[in-house]
Order: structure tokens, then C-alpha cells, then sequence
């Protein structure tokens, strides 16, 4: 097995005197479905911008297939085979459906901007190439049928969607979902979870997910990490975690009896 | 816009002489170096444009408007001091090349090489990172270089039409291109709504023709016209040719459901 897909190694970022992730270690292997959880606060969002380069560690490095991702461009990062999604959800709203998708495939181009203004050389070629993939893509997931409507004017849970059909345009080998169940009804978070196994199985992808229903962290994670005050404070199976009396420590608060967690 | 205008004047006033001497050359000849001094123009304005923005593309909205408009400034200050070019008289007995057939060719060129641009999957990359810059990000764009390609591509075309202008009022001042202009031109993109092509070439020609119309009312004719302008953007803050494009989609659908 190569270098894993994504690694952490002693990342730590402060802001001001506030330390929002703390040395920490987070390791995903190939093929791996993690689910980082914890309390409001406890810097989930924050160890996604590290990983995309939105914010630089004050120490530590991340790494995927060990090479160095620190110190890139946010774009770059994508390159690299990262995509992500936002906790809100950001689609662009002024394209339509179709377009939205068609956007993210501009990475796996090879037609320059000049090529596209003379629309000579592979432009056509590129272009019936593009619209192709972007259609399968939408009828895989069942977006077809909105393909030209505005991407702001579908329903919530569509929205959601088309923000990760975007993300597999990037051709990525590492997902990062931003809280995607936030906001959902049972139903939708049903959907959603099949949804994340299903994307996860077809395009042999691994995901790290970020997420506050625990039915969907633990229905879907073979691995859970949780954080707490931007430290780790646990990881392991799902089953473990739920167990793990830090961790309902950190949920619950501190016990005023010894044995809270048999109750 | 104004780098344009003075570049391309300068190459017909400088390779004419040279080239045809008194007799003017044919028609032929004529076009062709009104050709290649309008390309020189627009290259000259792209070149100007990846000058200034680079750095200033680092910058974002209201900024950046400052920004260009400043360089717009600096420019004029620059022709209005240096002697070669004409200082504060500016440039004399520029042929008169401009015809009906060379502006509307122009503007149906910089048309359609904007829509064919934002057709294409690249293109919508500006609309994307207009949109939202970090998502876009987040897709794989660079949004910065798509900055500076749009500015490039705009600053040619305004070069392009610089040597239009020049050619048509056959004499260029720095003055001509001053503040006011630069804020016309901006006002003819607000008023038509970003990033809507054909809004924006309706308010360029009724920006145009509006003042010629209001002719009539004589003294009161800016009064009126900036009374317009007010009304209009308040009216239609996103522009006056952007139609919500969502709801006419639903009003659609809806109609489509009623009548099956």
C-alpha cells in the first residue's frame, strides 16, 4: 500500500490565542470512509480548510500520497484530487444546473483559453467530450431532469446533490463533505446515506466526513475521529466511539456521579 | 481605452506617411493599416490592462474599481505631459478611417467573441468565479488568472475602440478620456446588469441615444439624464435588462402543469 491519501501530521493552527486545532495527527488510507465528529466549536470545519489550503497550519504538515499539500493554492489542492463541500451549501447560483457541473470539469482540460476563443484545434472535440460526462454524471444521479434550470431553484436536499455531483466532475480520490445531513429530514438523510456508500463504492473513493447526525456518521464511517477543543480525544470504530467515555464526556459534559455513562 | 486611441492613431499617422507618401495609398492599403493599427491599438490596451492587473486583481470589488479608475487618470495625466504626443492638444489630422461598416464589424466581433467565450466550458469560469470566488476555487478554477484574462480581453477591446474613436473624431485629446467617460462606461454595465451580454449592449444604445433624444429639453438635459439613471437603478438595482430568470422558469413549469 502506497502513502496514504491524506495525512496530518502534528497540524496545529492558532488564531490569535486561540489554538482551533491542536497537534493533530488524522490519517486516510485508500478506500477509508471516516467520519470526524464533535462538539460545536471543536474545529471540524477548520481541519477541512486546512486540508484545502484555505488556511495555512502554524505547524504540522498535511500530505496526500506523500507529497506536501501546505503551502499550495487552494486550486491546486483540487488538482491534487481533493474536492470538497461547504457546511452552506455553494453552488453557483447565477448557472444552471448543468453548467454548475460543467464548471468543475475545466480541470481535466486540455484546450487553452486561446484554443477556446479561435475554437479551433480539440476545442469541439473537448467541448462534446465535456457535455457527455456532465450528462452521465447528472443522470447517474438523477439530476437530469433539472439540467437546465437554475441550480439555486432546486429543492434543498437536491442542492446538496449537485454540490457533490460537482465535486466528482474534479475526478477526486478524496471527498471532504462538509456537514451534508445538516439541515435534512429523516428521509432525506435516508437518501443521502445511501448516497455517500453508493459514491463511495462506484468511484472508489475515499471520504472524510464531517458531520452532526450521529445516525448517519455512524451508519455510513467504518473509522470515526473525534475532536474536541481541536484535539483528538478518540478514534476507532464506530461502535468503540460510542462507548468511549471520553467522548460522552465531551457531548455530556462532565459526570457528577461516577458511572453517568452506565445509565 | 485612451491607449488604444493613441496607438493606433500613431501608427496611421507615422507608417501612412511612410508607407503611401502624399498620394494616401489605395483603399486597400488604407484598410489594412486601419486594420493592423487598430490591432495595435488593442494589443497595446491588453498590454496596459495585464500591467495594471496583476497587482491590482488582488484586490476585490470596490477596490479594484478605484484602481482602474486611478490608472485611467494616471494615463491621461501621462499623454496630457508628454510633447511627442500632442500634450494637451493631442493628436491632429488622424485619417479618417472610421466608417459605419468598421464600427458595426468591430462591435459584432467583440460580441461575438464574448458570447462564444462565455459559452464555452472555460468561459463559464468567469461566471463561476463572479458568482463565488471560493467555490470556484474549491471546483479547481484559478480565479485569479481568469481575472486577469477577462481584464486582458476587455482592455483589448476597449483599445480596439479607442482607435474607433480616434479615427472618427479624426483628433484626440488626453480630455476625452477622462473620469466621466470612464464612469459612463461603467454606468452602461451596471445599468445593463454583469454578466448579461445583451443587457449590456441594450444600455450602451440607450445610454447614447438617450442624451441625443433629451436634446430637446436643451439646458436640462444632464439634470434629466441623471434623474433617469437614479430612477433607473433604484427601479432595477440588478439592471434594467436582468430578469429573474428563476422565477420566470417557475412561472413556466407551473403554466406547463396547469394546462397537462
Amino acid at each position: 500500500m502506497g502513502a496514504p491519501i491524506l495525512e496530518l501530521d502534528k497540524v496545529t493552527i492558532r488564531f490569535g490565542g486561540l489554538t482551533a486545532v491542536d497537534a493533530l495527527d488524522l490519517t486516510v488510507e485508500e478506500g477509508d470512509l471516516v467520519g470526524l465528529i464533535g462538539p460545536n466549536g471543536a474545529g471540524k470545519t477548520t481541519v477541512f480548510n486546512l486540508v484545502t489550503c484555505v488556511y495555512q497550519p502554524t505547524s504540522g504538515v498535511v500530505r496526500s500520497g506523500g507529497r506536501e499539500l501546505t503551502g499550495r493554492k487552494v486550486n491546486e489542492v483540487v488538482e491534487a484530487g481533493i474536492a470538497r463541500t461547504f457546511q452552506n451549501i455553494r453552488l453557483f447560483k447565477s448557472l444552471s444546473v448543468f453548467d454548475n457541473v460543467r464548471v468543475a470539469c475545466n480541470l481535466h482540460r486540455t484546450t487553452s483559453p486561446l484554443q477556446t476563443l479561435v475554437r479551433m484545434g480539440s476545442y469541439h472535440r473537448d467541448e462534446e467530450n465535456v457535455k457527455r460526462r456532465v450528462d452521465e454524471l447528472l443522470d447517474l444521479f438523477h439530476l437530469g431532469r433539472y439540467r437546465d434550470a437554475p441550480a439555486t431553484s432546486l429543492p434543498y436536499g437536491e442542492q446538496r446533490r449537485l454540490e457533490i455531483v460537482r465535486c466528482l466532475a474534479t475526478q477526486p480520490k478524496l471527498l471532504l463533505l462538509d456537514e451534508p445531513a445538516a439541515g435534512m429530514n429523516p428521509t432525506e438523510k435516508d437518501e443521502l446515506m445511501a448516497l455517500i456508500k453508493r459514491i463511495h463504492r462506484e468511484f472508489k473513493l475515499s471520504i472524510l466526513l464531517v458531520e452532526h447526525s450521529m445516525k448517519v456518521v455512524m451508519g455510513v464511517c467504518q473509522r470515526v475521529a473525534v475532536l474536541d477543543y481541536g484535539e483528538k480525544i478518540a478514534e476507532g470504530t464506530p461502535t468503540q466511539i460510542q462507548s468511549d467515555p471520553k467522548v460522552i464526556e465531551a457531548y455530556l459534559g462532565e459526570p457528577h456521579e461516577k458511572g453517568f455513562a452506565h445509565h | 481605452m485612451s491607449v488604444g486611441a493613441y496607438l493606433s492613431a500613431a501608427v496611421t499617422l507615422l507608417l501612412g506617411q511612410r508607407l503611401f507618401g502624399e498620394t494616401g495609398g489605395t483603399d486597400l492599403q488604407q484598410g489594412l493599416l486601419f486594420l493592423s493599427a487598430l490591432i495595435a491599438g488593442g494589443i497595446g490596451a491588453a498590454l496596459a490592462g495585464l500591467a495594471v492587473g496583476i497587482p491590482s486583481l488582488r484586490l476585490k470589488g470596490d477596490y479594484l474599481a478605484l484602481v482602474t479608475l486611478g490608472f485611467g487618470e494616471i494615463i491621461r495625466v501621462i499623454f496630457q505631459n508628454v510633447d511627442s504626443l500632442g500634450g494637451a492638444l493631442g493628436l491632429n489630422g488622424i485619417p479618417n478611417y472610421t466608417t459605419v461598416f468598421w464600427v458595426y464589424s468591430v462591435a459584432a466581433l467583440s460580441v461575438f467573441t464574448v458570447v462564444c467565450l462565455v459559452r464555452s466550458t472555460y468561459g463559464r469560469g468567469f461566471l463561476a468565479t463572479h458568482d463565488d470566488e471560493i467555490a470556484s476555487e474549491a471546483v479547481g478554477l484559478d480565479t485569479t488568472r481568469y481575472k486577469i484574462v477577462a481584464f486582458v480581453v476587455g482592455a483589448f477591446f476597449a483599445g480596439v475602440a479607442g482607435g474607433l474613436y480616434g479615427h472618427f473624431k479624426l483628433t484626440i485629446t488626453p480630455t476625452g478620456f477622462d473620469f466621466t467617460k470612464s464612469i459612463e462606461i461603467v454606468v452602461m454595465v451596471i445599468l445593463g446588469g454583469m454578466g448579461n451580454t445583451p443587457g449590456v449592449i441594450l444600455a450602451a444604445i440607450l445610454l447614447t441615444v438617450l442624451p441625443e433624444v433629451l436634446r430637446s429639453v436643451d439646458e436640462y438635459r444632464m439634470v434629466l439624464y441623471s434623474l433617469l439613471l437614479i430612477a433607473l437603478m433604484l427601479a432595477r438595482p440588478k439592471g434594467l435588462f436582468n430578469f429573474d430568470y428563476t422565477r420566470i422558469f417557475a412561472r413556466l413549469r407551473k403554466g406547463r402543469a396547469a394546462r397537462s
